[in-house]
């Protein structure tokens, strides 16, 4: 069997995948992200390369994914439909393909307000789910979102997106995860989880309904790394769940940076019992330092 | 003025089913437009009874984007309302969403599509001229709005592919740049358009909600 990607290979072999997020410098500095995906060698199965986050002008995902193949190490291009109209993406993905990206994170993207060029105009010329069927057109039928033929290669990348289990009504949340399935998407990376009783309760509804058995669920680990960082994701991060509990135990912590790092390895090692989970993404904000401890500490290391 | 267009038929009978319909037109812009005046709803009564589906009541609002109002006089329809099953709204868009804010216990269906703000140049003709970006620049640019105007929004002087004066996207549609420039020259301003003009600022163009 050949696969797409050693990302997909992991992942259709059954085995527990783990895949981690490199933030892009502010800057055209190429050595910031080698020396980040060096240090992370060999500690997940791919990385998942940013597109401009929060809305923060950042050196573009693609040329960090590039900077990771020329090491020979897995990226996942992040690709958000904010700043680009669908001609853009459309050729993006083609680029994208073209060097060698094999794996592909669609994702509609932070608004504009949040980020440091709040007087921009967004683009959202399409939305996650339309740019995922976009994808997956181009790929299995080639044709591109007008129904014009692409001539010369389909991009075979395996197709990601994201899911909110936290986000409110609940209700909707497996919808709209059912969608992202039926758009084409092959696996699913989902917001850090910090209430695991929100989480299982979504995996229930998940498994219920037999979509574990249809994607790839790689639910999202983030460090805490300070007090200062748990309020912020608590109190001000738009659709992050930070239970009281967490939020006690950072702030009555000796150490909260260890403390920090002590609640995302439980995180890390309960979501591997969880049934129909396939992987896990660890996002540490700046601290990606601290992803070969965590992934070692874990038991995921060494990667398949 | 919010400029409407009639939607095609088959797609407005698509959302009545079998009715029985009530229809709420608006005595402003739709009136203006001939979208969704009394003349309008009356022929809208007549077409449906012709379709076999049941009307059990109209009313032109004024207009039917004022809630407060709506709310005033569709009391009197309170009956017919209560009939219907569906509300054909011959309105704009926003007008279809304040009934639907306030009758939530039907079916509030659009009889329109809503296209631009614009002018009406002749009773059959309508030009779009304003975008509402919330941070109006047509002071320094002679009277005219490229953002409404001009297909790529160009604010700082026409790209290349006008000819004779017209748009390249569209041959029927005046070169916004060409009538500034003119504008200008005629009025010895031409070094307004000396001046780089910045990246806008569309965080105006996103708000959502303001309160006066």
């Amino acid at each position: 069997m050949s696969y797409r990607s050693n990302f997909e290979r992991v992942l259709s072999e059954g085995k527990f995948a783990v895949t981690a997020e490199i933030g892009p410098p502010k800057g055209s500095d190429p050595n910031t992200i080698r020396h980040k995906a060096e240090h992370l060698r060999g500690y997940a199965d791919a990385f998942n390369i940013t597109d401009n986050q929060t809305a923060v002008v950042r050196m573009a995902s693609i040329a960090g994914c590039s900077l990771l193949l020329t090491m020979k190490i897995e990226p996942i291009m992040q690709i958000t439909c904010r700043d680009r109209n669908r001609i853009a993406l459309q050729s993006d993905i083609l680029g994208a393909a073209a060097i060698g990206i094999r794996n592909i994170l669609c994702l509609t993207g932070d608004h504009q307000s949040f980020g440091n060029h709040p007087t921009a105009k967004g683009v959202y010329d399409i939305d996650s789910i339309q740019l995922i069927q976009i994808v997956k057109n181009m790929r299995d039928k080639g044709i591109f979102q007008s129904g014009d033929e692409l001539l010369a290669g389909k991009p075979a990348v395996v197709i990601g997106a994201a899911a909110n289990p936290f986000a409110e009504p609940y209700e909707l949340r497996v919808d709209r995860l059912e969608k992202k399935i039926r758009a084409g998407a092959d696996f699913i990376q989902t917001q850090s989880v910090y209430n695991l009783d929100r989480f299982n309760a979504w995996m229930d509804d998940v498994r219920s309904r037999g979509l574990d058995k249809k994607v790839h669920i790689i639910p999202g680990v983030t460090p805490l790394k300070s007090l200062k960082m748990t309020e912020r994701m608590k109190y001000h991060v738009p659709g992050v769940d930070v239970p009281d509990t967490i939020e006690k135990r950072m702030k009555t912590a000796k150490d909260p940076k260890q403390e920090g790092y002590k609640i995302a390895l439980e995180l890390m090692r309960e979501v591997q019992t969880i049934k129909g989970v396939h992987g896990i993404h660890i996002t540490a904000l700046f601290w990606e330092t601290i992803i070969p401890d965590l992934v070692k500490e874990a038991g995921l290391y060494p990667r398949p | 003025m919010i400029i409407t267009k009639p939607k095609p038929f088959d797609e407005v009978l698509s959302f009545l089913d079998k009715g029985p319909v009530f229809i709420a037109g608006c005595s402003e812009c739709a009136t203006l437009c001939h979208t969704g005046g009394e003349e309008e709803v009356l022929t809208m009564v007549k077409t449906l009874e012709k379709k076999n589906i049941p009307v059990s009541g109209w009313v032109v609002l004024d207009p039917a984007c004022h809630l407060q109002n709506d709310r005033r006089l569709l009391k009197k329809h309170k009956d017919a309302l209560q009939k219907a099953k569906k509300v054909l709204v011959l309105a704009c868009g926003n007008g279809v969403q304040t009934l639907a804010e306030l009758l939530t216990a039907v079916d509030v269906v659009p009889g329109t599509d809503t296209l631009f703000l614009g002018e009406t140049k002749r009773v059959t003709e309508f030009e779009k001229r304003c975008i509402m970006c919330g941070k109006c620049i047509i002071g320094i640019l002679g009277g005219f709005c490229p953002l409404a105007r001009c297909p790529k929004s160009m604010l700082n002087g026409p790209c290349g592919g006008a000819q004779a004066g017209k748009c390249e996207v569209d041959p029927n549609l005046d070169c916004i740049w060409d009538l500034m420039y003119k504008r200008l020259k005629e009025r010895g301003q031409l070094q307004l358009l000396e001046t780089i003009q910045k990246p806008l600022d569309w965080s105006t163009c996103i708000e959502m909600r303001r309160t006066l």
